[in-house]
Order: structure tokens, then C-alpha cells, then sequence
């Protein structure tokens, strides 16, 4: 008896994999795809980054210049200001999709009847096509013939303001959009982090008559915050990259009020075809977006630990 | 696996502090504020819903009309390639006694119909690219999820981070050559270069997000499945797979979702034969403004799809985790 489970033990083990073979297994072939589709590209485009060369003219090969496209966009005053723009419309849109979203999941988090569907009307946005939502929101923001004024009390045509035409408004407009576009997805997350924590620290908590405040700072967030914290990390990655929303709905106008790094990028690589400055300047974008990547990730490792 | 058979949790109703009556208010208001922000944020969608089956005055109406005459138009121009009739021909033209019943709704707004849209073909080209992009990247996400999460992988954050940095580029930039690779490699304007592309785009978020759900799956589980004689395999597929459903569900909506609207991407690297719906939408432009009508039916057709996956998969999504049992 003891024999053969020896030996069926040990058939066992020369059938199945080990360790080392399973992680290259199930590793490498997400590595080889991203390797193959990003690297490739990325290389391609740092050397491109480096020349003077158009898309539109293949004949014509593209010549090393060095620096100089770095050395002009960062002495261009216009490259800074929609920076600047471009950070302050990360800061604010994601602060207030993980509020809104935090809140969503803090209000759906015990089951109510309709909790599901409620939680599934509230994810709809997310689930569109941000190409026709930018479209749409046009016509919603329409001073003529838009809801939107009508719905916030202005039941006049043209007597509301004109949201996406008034430079002070148009980057409202398009944070009003995001919001409620991805808010739920900031809440979606959240939710599975919050169902996730075990009652017993709650029954603990309430044992000891802690106060709903000290539950929320002491158990709550802690516990929800590196799902939290991923949720925030690709909101501000995507913030960053926004584009097809700001076409839809401006396309980076009244001037150049909203015209967001990635607009202005698309701009010089897809209508002026400087297609070596844009790769310049797209490497510009990557390292900034890497910057603040790292200190999330660094972050999120550190709570991890303190969780653990 | 005796983990699973404890005895039935304690719910919140016998818990001395959610009995009160300060409880049940604050119940009542959170659940008032939750379907309240339901009911705003669903506006624009009723809205978007709605124009798709009002005529083309309707839709511009102020006060936006709640209650009008229901018309298909919008889905006949969205389906249909027409001309605009000459207003000496349309007296003729509507006469005719050989139309048929979307000819005639079109006659009544001076527009003949030329023949179908590619709106159809596209629509389908969406749901090849789309399921098949999603299967691949939630599959090759979840092992390579599983092999991050249990293993001490040589070089593992920044194996991590090069997953997530992948993510980072403008997809703008990245565009250029792999366009000028997909030309090289004929997969320009085929559905498999699109499957490929997204399935690359969505592996980073989805290795992320799995490996953030199979983290929080005890170990012990798959601890006490090897003793039970299971090889790492039978683990992997007996016990961690379906401990980890509800994150997979997750992954797979959100890639899903992601490919199915994917826009950039698909306009700039296809061109007629694997042109997915999304870079078609806007162009459904009307002879003389845009038809707001087609627009919406087009999205509405196109939601549809999603929404039916969504609720499908709405309990897995929902049911929260069920592994706290064991968590440190």
C-alpha cells in the first residue's frame, strides 16, 4: 500500500510540471505579445523621436538631428501651458471620480433589494463608446436646443450658459463628462475591496464601541486602499492620455482652453504629420506619466506591507 | 477544503448596532442618495435612448419632449444609404406604388433609398474582434496573473512594471509604427491584427487586476489541495479558477468593454474589410447636419450587446468575494 502511493506519487510528478516550468508557461507568453506590439514600437519611435521625419513623405528617410526636437519643445511656452492644463485636469477629474466612486460603493456596500440592478444602472456610462458620448454630450450641451441647461433651470433657449463655447467653462464641461463617465468604474472597484473585508473586524470594532469614524479610518480605508489605489492609478494614467473625449466635445477649443497634451500631440502627429517632434514629444508624456505611475506603485507596495 | 463548511456567518441584523432606529435612517439615505445619482446619471442615456426613435425635429425640441410620436427613421438612415431627391422628383417618387415600408417613411423626408449601409458588417466585425480579444487577453492575464502572484518569478516588480508601463504610451504614437509593422506583416486591415492589438492592450490591465484578486485567495487552499495529492495544474484549475470567478467576470467586462469601443486604434488600422463599428458612428452623417437620430440608434444598437454581457455576468460582478473566510 505504502508502495504504490510511492509510485503513483512519483508518476504524478513526471506527468505534471514543476514550478519553474509553470511560471515560464503561463508567464511568457504575455511577455513575448507585449515585447512584440510595445516594444517594438517604442524603440521605433524613441529613434524617430531623434530625426526629422514626416509619414507623409516615406520617400523621404528620416534624418538624424539630435536633440532638437527636444531642445525645442522644451523651450516652447505653449508646450508648458497645456501641461499645466493637462495636470490640472488629472488632478481634479480623478480626485472627484474617487470620491464620487469611493461614496458609491461606501452607499452600495450592504445589499439592498434592487442593489444589484441599481449597481448595474450605475455602471451604463462606462460601457459606452467615448467617441459617440463626446458627440452626444454636444447636442446635451447645446445652449439652443441642449438639456443640459434646461435641466440645471434655464428653460429659455440661449439664455443658459454656453458650456462648451466660454473658455472659463469648456474643461468643466469635459471634467463634468468624465466624471460621470468613469466614476462608476472607481466605484466598481472599490466594491469588490469592500466585500472583501471580513465582518469579523467590524463585530471587533463594534465590541469595543468604536466610533463609525474610527471604523472608517482604521478599518475601511485601509483595507479598501490598494484596490483603491489601482482604481486611482489607471484613471490617472487614462486622465492623462485623454483624447477622444475632448475631440468629441471641443476638439480642444474655444482657442486653446482645452487643448490637452494629448490633442495637442495628436494635432502635430496627425494634421502638421511632424511626426518625428511628436514622437519627441510623446516621450515627453511617457516619462512624466512613469514619474507619477512609480510613486502610486510605490504607494500601493506600502500599504500592502503595512496590510500584511 | 473544510474551509467552506463553516458554520452560517453572522448577519448585520443581529448585530446590536444595525437594529437601531439612527441605523435604519441613515439605511434609508444612503439607498435614497445611490438611486437618486442612478436616476441623474441615467438621464443622458434615457435621453440617448429616446432620440434614436424621435424624428428630427423631436430630437431638438425645447422642452426636451418625454412623450412623442415613436418613428424608426433614425435606424432606417443609420441601415440605409440614400440621395436626397430632387423637388420636382418627389412628387413623382412618392406616387410610386412599389415601396416598401422603410422607402416610404424615407420618401416622406425627401430622401431616396440607394441600398444598405456597411452598418451590419461592421457591427460584426465588432463582435469578432471584440469576443476574441477578450477570451485571449482574460486567459493569458489570468495564468500569467496566477504565476506573479505565487511564485518569487526572478525580477518580479519589474516584470510588473513593465506590464503596467506598457499602458503608459500615448496610443497616438504607438500607432505609427505599428502601422508601418502591420503593413510589412499583412495585418493591416484584418481582424486577427485587431484581436492581437487589443488583446496586448488589455493584458496589462487585466494581469493587474487578477493578480490583485488572486492575491487576496488564501494560499492555503491550493496549500491543502497539493497534500490532497493535487500536481500545481489540478490546483491551479480545481481551486484557484473558481475561487477566483468573481475577479475574472471583472477582468473580462472591462476588456470587453474596452475593445468593443475602442475607436483610435480601429480607424487608423483598418480600413473596409475589418472596420469595427465605433469609427462608423460619427460618420453617419446626414445629408445637410448631423442626424442625431441615426447616431443615437447606432449607439443604441451598439450598447445593447454590452449591457446583455454586463447582466449576464451581474452576479459574478456583484456577489463580492467570497474568501474572507481564511484572509490574514
Amino acid at each position: 500500500m505504502q508502495l504504490t502511493r510511492t509510485q503513483t506519487a512519483r508518476a504524478h510528478s513526471r506527468r505534471s510540471l514543476t514550478d519553474v516550468q509553470i511560471q515560464v508557461l503561463f508567464i511568457a507568453p504575455t511577455i513575448i505579445l507585449l515585447v512584440l506590439w510595445n516594444i517594438f514600437p517604442l524603440f521605433y519611435s524613441l529613434y524617430l523621436s531623434f530625426t526629422e521625419f514626416s509619414v507623409i513623405k516615406p520617400d523621404v528617410p528620416p534624418a538624424w538631428i539630435g536633440l532638437q526636437n527636444y531642445n525645442k519643445l522644451l523651450n516652447d511656452p505653449r508646450i508648458w501651458q497645456y501641461f499645466t492644463l493637462t495636470g490640472r485636469y488629472v488632478v481634479i477629474t480623478v480626485a472627484l471620480q474617487a470620491i464620487v466612486g469611493f461614496g458609491l460603493a461606501l452607499f452600495l456596500r450592504e445589499r439592498f433589494k434592487g442593489s444589484g440592478l441599481i449597481t448595474t444602472l450605475i455602471l451604463i456610462p462606462i460601457m459606452m463608446s467615448p467617441v459617440v458620448i463626446g458627440l452626444f454630450w454636444k447636442l446635451i450641451y447645446n445652449p439652443a436646443f441642449g438639456i443640459f441647461n434646461y435641466l440645471i433651470g434655464y428653460s429659455v433657449p440661449n439664455s443658459g450658459p454656453d458650456w462648451l463655447g466660454e473658455a472659463s467653462r469648456a474643461l468643466w464641461a469635459i471634467i463634468i463628462v468624465d466624471v460621470w463617465m468613469w466614476s462608476p468604474f472607481v466605484m466598481l472597484l472599490c466594491l469588490s475591496g469592500l466585500k472583501a473585508i471580513p465582518d469579523y473586524l467590524y463585530e471587533a470594532a463594534a465590541i469595543d464601541r468604536a466610533s463609525p469614524w474610527f471604523q472608517f479610518w482604521r478599518i475601511t480605508l485601509p483595507q479598501v486602499a490598494p484596490l483603491l489605489l489601482i482604481a486611482i492609478l489607471f484613471r490617472t494614467i487614462e486622465a492623462f492620455k485623454t483624447f477622444d473625449l475632448v475631440m468629441g466635445l471641443t476638439g480642444g477649443g474655444p482657442g486653446d482652453a482645452t487643448e490637452l497634451i494629448a490633442v495637442y500631440l495628436y494635432r502635430a502627429a496627425f494634421t502638421r504629420f511632424t511626426t518625428g517632434e511628436s514622437s519627441a514629444l510623446a516621450y515627453i508624456i511617457l516619462v512624466i506619466v512613469i514619474a507619477v505611475s512609480n510613486l502610486y506603485v510605490r504607494s500601493l507596495n506600502r500599504i500592502r506591507g503595512e496590510n500584511h | 477544503m473544510a474551509v467552506s463548511t463553516t458554520s452560517a456567518p453572522i448577519t448585520y441584523a443581529t448585530r446590536v448596532d444595525k437594529v437601531g432606529v439612527r441605523y435604519q435612517i441613515a439605511r434609508a439615505l444612503r439607498i435614497a442618495v445611490v438611486v437618486l445619482y442612478a436616476v441623474i446619471s441615467l438621464i443622458p442615456v434615457f435621453w440617448m435612448v429616446t432620440a434614436a426613435f424621435k424624428s428630427r425635429p423631436d430630437v431638438v425640441a425645447i422642452p426636451p419632449k418625454v412623450f412623442f410620436e415613436p418613428t424608426i427613421e433614425g435606424f432606417i438612415s443609420l441601415l440605409t444609404k440614400r440621395v436626397l431627391l430632387p423637388p420636382g422628383m418627389m412628387e413623382e417618387y412618392k406616387q410610386r406604388t412599389d415601396l416598401n415600408f422603410a422607402e416610404r417613411i424615407m420618401a416622406e423626408r425627401g430622401q431616396r433609398i440607394t441600398g444598405p449601409s456597411q452598418y451590419g458588417q461592421r457591427l460584426l466585425n465588432s463582435v469578432i474582434v471584440a469576443s476574441a480579444s477578450t477570451v485571449l487577453s482574460v486567459l493569458l492575464g489570468v495564468l500569467a496573473a496566477y504565476a506573479f502572484s505565487r511564485f518569487n518569478v526572478p525580477g518580479k516588480g519589474d516584470l510588473l512594471f513593465f506590464i503596467l508601463s506598457t499602458r503608459m504610451l500615448p496610443p497616438v504614437v504607438v500607432t505609427i509604427p505599428i502601422f508601418l509593422m502591420y503593413q510589412q506583416l499583412r495585418l493591416y486591415d484584418t481582424h486577427l491584427g485587431l484581436i492581437l492589438l487589443y488583446t496586448v492592450f488589455n493584458l496589462s490591465f487585466a494581469v493587474w487586476l487578477l493578480k490583485g484578486f488572486i492575491d487576496e485567495i488564501p494560499r492555503e487552499y491550493e496549500e491543502a489541495a497539493l497534500v490532497d495529492g493535487y500536481s500545481r495544474l489540478q490546483a491551479f484549475r480545481k481551486v484557484v479558477l473558481p475561487q477566483a470567478i468573481t475577479g475574472i467576470a471583472a477582468t473580462f467586462v472591462f476588456c470587453l468593454i474596452f475593445a468593443w469601443n475602442e475607436y483610435a486604434f480601429a480607424l487608423m488600422l483598418t480600413s473596409e474589410r475589418a472596420r469595427t463599428a465605433p469609427p462608423s458612428i460619427p460618420t453617419v452623417l446626414g445629408t445637410g447636419g448631423i442626424e442625431w437620430s441615426a447616431i443615437a440608434a447606432g449607439t443604441l444598437g451598439f450598447l445593447i450587446p454590452v449591457i446583455i454581457v454586463t447582466f449576464a455576468l451581474r452576479d459574478y460582478l456583484l456577489r463580492g468575494v467570497t474568501f474572507g473566510a481564511l484572509r490574514k
